[in-house]
C-alpha cells in the first residue's frame, strides 16, 4: 500500500425491508441505521448513542430484534429487515401504539420507536408478561427522561387487550 | 461515531477466512456478532483496514456434545445458548451467566467466541469460561491448537490468539446440574456491565479443583486462591483478609477501589451462601 487512501470502499447489497426488495450500493462503513434513514428515508428508526447502548435504533433483523447501529449495511445482503414503519403498517403493533397514546407513555418520544419494537418482541415471546418482565425488557431502551412507569402501564395494557382478542 | 474506512470481506468458508487473516496479519479484524467491535470501531478505538465478516461461516455455529465436554462454535449467539437444552442440562452455570449479558437485542447478535476473543475484564463470558476450566480452540492456515483458558487471557483485552488465528470454538467440561455453583454480579442497572462479579465452581467429576473467579476489577478476570480455599474451608476471617489483599493488589485506583472492594466482599459472602445445600 502507498499511503492512506480516502476512496470509500463500497459493496452492493440486496435485502428485504418491510416486505420490499431493495438494491443499493453502500459504503462498507455505513451502518444499518444510517442506511435505513438516509438511503431509504425510513426515519422512524432513531439514532441516539450510535454505539449500542440506548436502543433507539432497534429493528427486527432476520426475525429477531437487534441494534441497527451495530450492524453494517454491508452485512445485510440477503437478509430481512423490519422497521417500526413496517410493524406499524402491518398492524402488528397497533395495540401497543394505541396503549402508548392512551397512557401518554412518552415524554420527548425519541425512544418510542425502539420501545415499540422491543415491546412487540416481548409480547411475541411472553404474551402475558409481569411488570418485572416488562421492566427487564425495556431496560434495553432506557434513555434519559425516566418516565418509564407509563410505558410499563401501556405495555401491560396492550398485553391484556391482545389476550382478550386471541 | 462512524468507523474509519475499511475493506469488507465476507468469506463463505473457514479456510477462506483464515487465508485473509494470514494475508493481512495485524491489519485484519474478525467481525462476529459486532456488539463490541462495532462500538470500538465507531469510537475509533480500533481501525482495522480489513474487516473479515465470519457471520456466514456455518461450521462456526452450534453446540455439540463431545463426550465429557460440550463444544460450542465461536459464532454461537447468546440467545441460542440460552435456548439450548444441552447447555441447560450440562452447563447451567453458563446459562445463568449469559442471562446477565446486556439485553435481548444484544444477546441475539453477540457471540461466545467474540466475547472470548475481545477479553473484556467486565464481561461475563470470559470470566465464566475461566471458572469452567474451558479450552479455547484456535485455528490458522497452519493448523489448529487448543489453549487452556488459564493461559488465554493475557491482559486488558489481550489474549494468546496470534494475529493470523481465528477462535473457532470453546470446549467446556460438562458440569452436572446437581453440582452447586454461584454466579453473582453487581450492576447499577439491569444489563449494564458489572461493577464486579464472583463465580464459584466447586470441583466435580470432570474438573478436579475448585475454581473461583473475580471479574469486573483489574485488567482481566482472575482466579482467586483465597476464595478457592474458602470453598473447602469456609469464608473465615483469614480467608476474607486474603481476598481483600488479592483484590487490593489488582484493583486500579481509577476504577474506584474504595467503591469496588466492599462490593466484592459482599458478593463473596453471598456467593459462599449459595453453595450451601
Amino acid at each position: 500500500m502507498s499511503g492512506p487512501s480516502f476512496d470509500e470502499p463500497e459493496v452492493t447489497i440486496e435485502l428485504t425491508v418491510n416486505g420490499a426488495t431493495v438494491t443499493r450500493r453502500v459504503s462498507t462503513r455505513r451502518h444499518l441505521s444510517d442506511f435505513l434513514r438516509d438511503d431509504l428515508g425510513l426515519t422512524g428508526t432513531h439514532i441516539g448513542c450510535e454505539h449500542g447502548v440506548c436502543g433507539a435504533c432497534t429493528v427486527r433483523y432476520d426475525g429477531e430484534i437487534a441494534r441497527s447501529c451495530l450492524i453494517l449495511a454491508a452485512q445485510t445482503d440477503g437478509s430481512t429487515v423490519e422497521t417500526v414503519e413496517g410493524l406499524s403498517d402491518s398492524g402488528e403493533i397497533e395495540a401497543l401504539q394505541q396503549a402508548f397514546l392512551a397512557r401518554n407513555a412518552l415524554q420527548c418520544g425519541f425512544c418510542t420507536p425502539g420501545m415499540l419494537v422491543t415491546a412487540a418482541d416481548l409480547l411475541r415471546s411472553v404474551p402475558k408478561p409481569s411488570r418485572d418482565e416488562v421492566r427487564d425488557a425495556i431496560s434495553a431502551n432506557y434513555c434519559r427522561c425516566t418516565g418509564y412507569h407509563a410505558i410499563v402501564d401501556a405495555i401491560m395494557a396492550a398485553s391484556e387487550k391482545l389476550a382478550v382478542k386471541s | 461515531m462512524k468507523p474509519a474506512l475499511f475493506t469488507y470481506h465476507r468469506p463463505g468458508t473457514l479456510p477462506d477466512a483464515l487465508a485473509l487473516m494470514a494475508e493481512h496479519r495485524g491489519g485484519a479484524r474478525v467481525l462476529a456478532g459486532g456488539q463490541s467491535l462495532m462500538p470500538l470501531m465507531a469510537m475509533r478505538m480500533t481501525r482495522p483496514e480489513q474487516l473479515v465478516d465470519i457471520n456466514r461461516i456455518d461450521e462456526l455455529k452450534g453446540i455439540r456434545d463431545t463426550g465429557d465436554t460440550l463444544t460450542i462454535g465461536a459464532l454461537t449467539r447468546y440467545s441460542e445458548i440460552l435456548r439450548a437444552p444441552l447447555i441447560a442440562d450440562s452447563l447451567p452455570l453458563l446459562s445463568e451467566a449469559i442471562r446477565h449479558v446486556a439485553h435481548h437485542a444484544i444477546r441475539n447478535r453477540g457471540t461466545i467466541g467474540g466475547s472470548l476473543a475481545l477479553a473484556d475484564p467486565s464481561a461475563e463470558t470470559p470470566a465464566t469460561c475461566l471458572a469452567l476450566c474451558a479450552r479455547i480452540v484456535a485455528r490458522s492456515s497452519a493448523g489448529e491448537r487448543e489453549i487452556s483458558v488459564d493461559a488465554f487471557f493475557e491482559g486488558l483485552m489481550s489474549t494468546a490468539l496470534a494475529e493470523d488465528e481465528i477462535l473457532v470454538a470453546v470446549r467446556i467440561p460438562k458440569r452436572p446440574a446437581k453440582v452447586p455453583h454461584a454466579f453473582l454480579e453487581f450492576a447499577r442497572r439491569k444489563g449494564d456491565y458489572a461493577q464486579a462479579g464472583i463465580i464459584l465452581a466447586p470441583s466435580h467429576g470432570g474438573v478436579a479443583e475448585n475454581r473461583a473467579v473475580v471479574f469486573g476489577i483489574g485488567s482481566t478476570a482472575r482466579r482467586s486462591a483465597a476464595l478457592e480455599g474458602a470453598m473447602t474451608n469456609g469464608l473465615s476471617a483469614e480467608a476474607k483478609a486474603a481476598l481483600q489483599q488479592e483484590v487490593t493488589a489488582i484493583i486500579d485506583d481509577d476504577e474506584g477501589a474504595a467503591y469496588k472492594l466492599p462490593i466484592v466482599m459482599t458478593l463473596a459472602e453471598r456467593a459462599m451462601g449459595r453453595l450451601k445445600p
